[in-house]
């Protein structure tokens, strides 16, 4: 305690907790990394440079974004990272280049950057990418790779857009079409677990949507083990619905937000012209996050 | 909660802690890195006071003192140097015998400037004739008790600094079930609460026998976090059938008092209101032991316990301090640092005051010097942008939203700010402590309690205005 050394002043707490955004983002991208990487395995190099594509142009999206505008470079936070890592996991194999690109670019600045940046946007930014791109290039964006000796044994559709069974192995392990990231529920599982034992994530959107899904499935009569596996759901439940920014801050409104997902999912799927309804089901959500909020307010203590 | 979720709780708990029992604890708070083990087996121990005390006029919640003496006068321990007539107040006492130097503002631990008395200690001690002991608890009513505690000044040694005579003094009509006995000691590092516990048992039960007489409690609950077994077999040797241990799950801020009630006897002390209105009032053991010594010795709060302590610290401790000792002395008994301190605090690092210069005296409400270096405090710039990650929601003891205050504040919306319980926070700092933005939460919300206030007086001063027909300044504020 040399006197000559200046003590800092400041308020209480002087300690703090030792998690930052930029670790919770990075905890996120490691925790797709395992999905991924299935991707890339079940469908070839393409797949891995759409990817880095993606997740390349999200990046300088930001980064230019926020050099002309003269505001602090937050691309350090990683949160551009996981928006284009997501979107490049919700584009089909097949995906050109350019596309990712541009789907990534009207990711961070149509999705996140117009409405103030991080923390800012009601909707999730790599959610907007994808649903622009499939509303711009619906036959670029349902053009399937397959996995080897698929198509002779299923045809040439995703499992819930297909007519014939495809064995529960099969979407266990993601040797099955669909988006780069979605097909390997064991993959995209691990990493759920990951975030959740970590506590980046929350278990009752999770376990709203899931288990949603699963109840509803069993009224309709249909498999909800299938439900469960296909489509981007478990990349959705575990991923996209639980972003911070874009979902419910009490704990009554958590577990709405995800109830109403997997409601809305299964009323997509099941009645719908389109097979997949994952990602207009969180969408949807994300417009009444707001509206939950509010409802939801949390009993104030001696009130 | 739903069924599930109390399921899995329920599982929780007895996984944690063997299925022994299962602590009590409330909804909320935050586990910490508690570190109390550089000092929970060092002995209290006395220390002599600094050549020069400084006694504020103010150390508690309420009117300031006027002083009773003036430059050059002579006193000596335990003699009354300052009092107020305001029922809400305290008087102050000197701690050491010695010659008054000056009475002059200086900088205090709040982290204003208030008045204090600056008195030469002369090394005598030399106790002033008029201390003497007060008889027993059994000869006293609780108007004497009460009595004794305000003269002793003795105020909520937890750091709150509320007078305990008023705490103790329940209005008509009310009716104390419950005396509460916080030995919680939740903030980190501090230890002086535990060792207390360990090395003045006989003292304490005194001191809670006062107390319980002098607010009429029917029973007595002393509140112990689980971290600290060895004080709860003791307690619980001492308890006798009036008396009674509760096991606390150790957990962030679980001294708070409405957090305490809620955890022991699921109560809340409804908004705006104090804990007697649910049956409750809630002493720190430290207060209990003054309380004995006012009584038994007749010695007035002059001295207190304080845990100076850090990892940085060379010779961590628990101490017998003097009020009005400085920091610097303080310093010395712990042989100083051993890489210079980045913030030195008083209090404890949840809720504690960060000191500017050595040379702040330790008052009534300082249950700790907690000295941390730049890496275990580091300076926060610009805090990120909330990403409504739901942690403050999720963990704030009193069930606010502190994303959504926040912004009330910080827009200047106090209206809607009150609406969504600005005055329920406890400032506790939970929210701050886990917002992964390093959001400066609790700090917005002092800042819109001030504003309140000064809302509060202008209008008082405009009512007063209306009523003399004179013209007040109503500028001020922030």
């Amino acid at each position: 305690m040399a006197t000559s050394e200046l003590l800092t002043v400041a308020s209480s707490p002087h300690i703090r907790d030792k998690t930052s955004v930029e670790k919770i983002m990075f905890s996120v991208a490691l925790a797709l990394t395992p999905a991924a990487l299935v991707g890339v395995y079940v469908f070839g190099w393409h797949a891995l440079w759409v990817l880095l594509t993606s997740i390349g142009a999200a990046i300088a999206a930001e980064v230019i974004w926020q050099k002309l505008r003269g505001q602090r470079l937050r691309v350090y936070d990683g949160s551009a990272l996981v928006t284009g890592l997501l979107l490049g996991m919700n584009l089909p194999p097949t995906a050109p280049l350019w596309m990712a690109a541009l789907g990534s670019v009207f990711a961070i600045i149509i999705g996140k950057q117009v409405y103030g940046g991080l923390g800012a946007n009601p909707f999730n930014p790599a959610l907007v990418g994808r649903v622009f791109l499939t509303a711009s290039f619906p036959a670029l964006m349902t053009k399937w790779a397959f996995p080897a000796g698929y198509v002779d044994a299923f045809g040439q559709a995703t499992p819930l857009a297909s007519s014939v069974e495809v064995p529960m192995s099969k979407l266990f392990l993601g040797t099955i079409p669909g988006c780069i990231g979605e097909v390997s529920a064991i993959a995209l599982l691990i990493g759920g677990l990951y975030l959740l034992i970590k506590r980046y994530i929350d278990y009752s959107i999770v376990g709203g949507i899931l288990g949603t899904v699963v109840v509803l499935s069993l009224i309709m009569g249909v498999d909800p083990l299938f439900h469960l596996l296909s489509g981007g759901l478990l990349l959705g439940a575990f991923f996209m619905a639980t972003d911070y920014v874009t979902s419910p801050v009490t704990p009554r409104g958590r577990w709405i937000f995800g109830i109403g997902i997997g409601l809305l999912v299964m009323l997509i799927r099941q009645f719908s012209s389109m097979p997949e309804g994952v990602s207009f089901s969180i969408l949807l959500m994300n417009a009444a996050v707001p509206l939950i909020n509010r409802a939801t307010r949390p009993r104030i203590y001696g009130r | 909660m739903p069924p599930f979720l109390s399921a899995v709780y329920f599982l929780s708990c007895i996984l944690n802690y063997g299925g022994d029992y299962m602590p009590k604890t409330f909804r909320g708070g935050v586990h910490l890195e508690y570190h109390k083990e550089l000092t929970s087996s060092r002995p209290l121990q006395e220390v002599e006071a600094s050549d020069v005390v400084i006694i504020p006029l103010k150390m508690h919640v309420g009117e300031q003192c006027k002083p009773l003496v003036k430059k050059g006068d002579r006193v000596l321990v335990g003699q009354k140097i300052g009092d107020t007539d305001a029922y809400v107040g305290a008087p102050v006492h000197s701690s050491v015998s010695g010659t008054v130097q000056k009475i002059d503002t200086a900088l205090l631990p709040s982290g204003l400037r208030g008045p204090a008395i600056f008195i030469e200690n002369d090394g005598l001690y030399e106790v002033d004739p008029s201390i003497r002991p007060k008889g027993l608890i059994e000869d006293l009513t609780p108007r004497q008790i009460t009595d004794i505690i305000r003269e002793a000044g003795i105020v909520g040694l937890g750091g709150a600094c509320f007078p305990t005579h008023v705490k103790l003094c329940v209005p008509e009509g009310k009716h104390v079930e419950y005396l509460l006995v916080n030995a919680a000691e939740c903030e980190p590092y501090l230890t002086c609460d535990h060792r207390t516990m360990l090395e003045r048992t006989e003292d304490l039960f005194y001191g809670i026998k006062a107390a319980a007489k002098a607010c009429g409690a029917d029973h007595v609950i002393i509140c112990v976090e689980d971290n600290k077994p060895d004080a709860i077999e003791i307690m619980q040797n001492y308890c006798d059938g009036q008396c009674q241990v509760v096991v606390l799950e150790t957990k962030y801020p679980q001294g708070g008092e409405r957090q305490l009630i809620k955890a022991v006897l699921n109560r809340e002390v409804p908004s705006g209101t104090l804990p007697y209105e649910v049956g409750v009032v809630v002493i720190n053991v430290g207060t209990a032991v003054a309380i004995a010594e006012a009584i038994k010795t007749g010695m007035p709060l002059i001295k207190r316990a304080v845990t100076v302590t850090g990892t940085i610290v060379k010779n961590p401790g628990n101490f017998i301090v003097r009020i009005g000792t400085t920091m610097d002395k303080l310093r010395d008994v712990v042989d100083g640092t051993t890489e210079p301190p980045s913030r030195i605090i008083y209090g404890g690092p949840m809720m504690g005051n960060t000191i500017h210069e050595l040379d702040e005296p330790v008052v009534k409400g300082t249950s700790g010097v907690v000295v941390l270096s730049r890496d275990e405090s580091p300076l926060i710039g610009e805090p990120d942008p909330c990403i409504s990650c739901a942690r403050c929601v999720d963990h704030c003891p009193a069930y606010l939203m502190p994303n959504i205050l926040e912004r009330m504040v910080a827009e200047n919306k106090l209206d809607k700010a009150k609406k969504l319980g600005l005055q329920d926070c406890i400032e506790c700092g939970t929210c701050s402590y886990v917002c992964p933005s390093k959001r400066h939460l609790v700090q917005w919300f002092r800042v819109g309690k001030m504003e309140l206030a000064a809302q509060r007086r202008r209008e008082e001063d405009k009512a007063k205005a209306k009523e003399t027909g004179k013209a007040v300044s109503t500028g001020g504020g922030m």
